[in-house]
């Protein structure tokens, strides 16, 4: 029960763009179609839970055993570009049409703030291996909702009438802090 | 102007990392909800981008090209780690405020972007005012937004209490105390100090600087001048990913399908720099007076990052912009006679003319 509560709150209650403010270069950038939405998110769910497992394993099997918690910055964040590399090389290989599709945005995913953030937030929290995997999920399943419904409601903008100095990025702000608001209201959930 | 006082003239006014170049979004969001925060915040990135850049720019001619990033982000991380330190240990209420957000300085993209476009191609002493003043103009953007979004949010300046109920004029007696009852009746706007006020804020700020770079781009092209590049709608300056995204494009090899028409012009123009830098430098000054590739030339030149492919090109901004095409033609004739020869401003102002006049031949109505 305490795993599903975890789950649903790191998705819903603590939405990692719209309540921590992580992964904001990817969703404002990425949220143009539903499907390079899906996509991505679909890339960061796969990076951030791996990256989510591996990050806890090295903390508490390397870092923690040696007395090394302080280089934990560095060597996350050096775990996260490896990881993205062989996810890039590993989706060359074997499901082409994927990486096709995904393009530029799979390494953008390393200098994402979000996946670093949650890896940090992980171990901050105290998170044991399988419920920071959980965590890692469940964060990246809700940046894949707000994203696919920023998306989808980018496409429907895109025939609205708009201010010209509000078009682009603005009115896509106000989007998504409208949503933040909506948001709030899963916060009685857990 | 030295160099050194042009670095920080550059990072403090004219590509304000908040307001121009519109990087590192997530920690202006997230860390604005008081201006001491964002000063904080913005002090912190300054120290680290000083640090870096100096590093960075000593150790320019060591780092091998291939290993360039991951090199980087060793060095920043491990300036961050001991700041993170530093902060815990002499000012531990500015670093429980900022939480999480310190580690997160290492993938801020001003961090990496300065590094990848200026500090890896300077000499130390410039890379380290570049750093100071970069980091100076997003101290002041941050804070400026955090004062904002604390006034109107909590109705205080820095932690004091100036609007709303019980407020600090209310203690002293006179004038200013009937001013302070006035100020009281003002009830804070809670949500702007959370999460979605955030995001309005900076929209409604995006949009004031949009407005205003509109009519410059406006005037300078009434005025027969090249359009400046930060005021060009939906530039690299206003692009989120503009520092990491022209970087990774570059070195990954897989195309970008979704911006091949807006990037042709853009990656012909690089391409086309490539092989004349190989060539004769002669045959570069020729490519380089060419009128077409004046403005891209111009920007590959300056020490900026990367053209991102989504950049638009010259037809599609005029395009966009809806130019009276008639005080351009009165202009032109009255210039005609005092200038000999057409200058370069006046071939691209025939140019434009004549794009804009085809432009209004296809829609038939205007």
């Amino acid at each position: 029960m305490n795993i599903l509560l975890l789950a649903i709150g790191a998705a819903l209650v603590n939405n990692v763009i719209l309540s921590q403010f992580l992964g904001l270069c990817p969703f404002l950038g990425v949220s143009k179609s539903v499907n390079t939405a899906t996509g991505m998110g679909a890339a960061v769910v796969f990076v951030m839970t791996i990256a989510s497992f591996v990050t806890s394993v090295v903390y508490y099997g390397i870092l923690r055993r040696f007395g090394l918690e302080y280089l934990n910055t560095i060597v996350f964040i050096l775990v996260i570009a490896a990881l993205v590399q062989f996810v890039e090389m590993f989706l060359k290989k074997k499901v082409k049409s994927l990486y096709e599709s995904l393009g530029v945005y799979l390494p953008l995913i390393t200098t994402n703030c979000a996946v670093l953030g949650i890896a940090l937030s992980n171990v901050q929290s105290g998170y044991g291996i399988l419920e920071s995997t959980i965590n890692g999920c469940g964060s990246a399943v809700g940046f894949t909702i707000a994203i696919v419904i920023l998306a989808g409601i980018r496409e429907r903008l895109e025939h609205s009438p708009i201010p010209e100095s509000f078009k682009g990025t603005p009115i896509v702000l106000i989007t998504s802090g409208l949503m933040a608001i909506a948001f709030f209201g899963f916060s009685g959930l857990i | 102007m030295g160099k050194c006082t042009e670095r920080l003239y550059n990072g403090i006014v004219k590509e304000n990392p908040t307001f121009v170049q519109m990087l590192g979004m997530c920690p202006t969001l997230a860390v604005t909800s008081s201006a001491i925060n964002g000063a904080g915040m913005g002090l912190t990135t300054t120290c680290i981008l000083v640090l870096s850049n100096f590093m960075i720019s000593a150790l320019r001619k060591v780092i091998p090209d291939k290993v360039r990033i991951p090199s980087f982000i060793v060095i920043i991380a491990s300036f961050v780690t001991i700041i993170q330190f530093l902060l815990q240990a002499y000012l531990p209420s500015l670093n429980s405020s900022l939480g999480l957000y310190i580690p997160l300085i290492v993938v801020n993209c001003i961090i990496l972007g300065r590094a990848e476009a200026y500090a890896s191609k300077n000499k130390v002493l410039p890379s380290i005012f570049d750093g100071l003043g970069m980091g100076l103009g997003f101290t002041v953007g941050l804070t400026l937004i955090g004062m904002f979004r604390e006034l109107v949010g909590k109705g205080c300046v820095f932690g004091f209490q100036i609007l709303g109920d019980g407020n600090l004029l209310q203690n002293s007696s006179g004038i200013i105390k009937g001013i302070g009852n006035a100020l009281s009746l003002y009830t804070p706007i809670t949500i702007f100090v959370l999460a979605p006020g955030a995001f309005f804020v900076l929209a409604f700020i995006i949009a004031f600087i949009n407005k205003r770079n509109a009519k410059k781009a406006a005037e300078a092209l009434a005025n027969g001048e090249e359009i400046p590049a930060a005021c060009r709608p939906d530039s690299c300056a206003g692009c989120i990913n503009a520092a990491c995204c022209g970087k990774l494009v570059s070195e990954t090899s897989v195309p970008v399908k979704a911006a091949e028409a807006p990037a042709k012009s853009a990656e012909d123009a690089k391409q086309v720099k490539k092989q004349e830098e190989a060539q004769a430098s002669s045959e570069k000054n020729l490519a380089n007076n060419k009128a077409d590739e004046a403005d891209k030339s111009e920007e590959v030149k300056r020490d900026e990052p990367r053209l991102s492919p989504y950049a638009p090109t010259r037809e599609s901004v005029l395009a966009d912009i809806k130019l009276v095409p008639n005080a351009t033609g009165k202009m032109l004739k009255e210039h005609e006679e005092e200038v000999n020869e057409p200058s370069d401003s006046d071939i691209k102002l025939k140019e434009t003319m004549a794009h804009i006049k085809n432009k209004m031949g296809k829609e038939g109505k205007r």
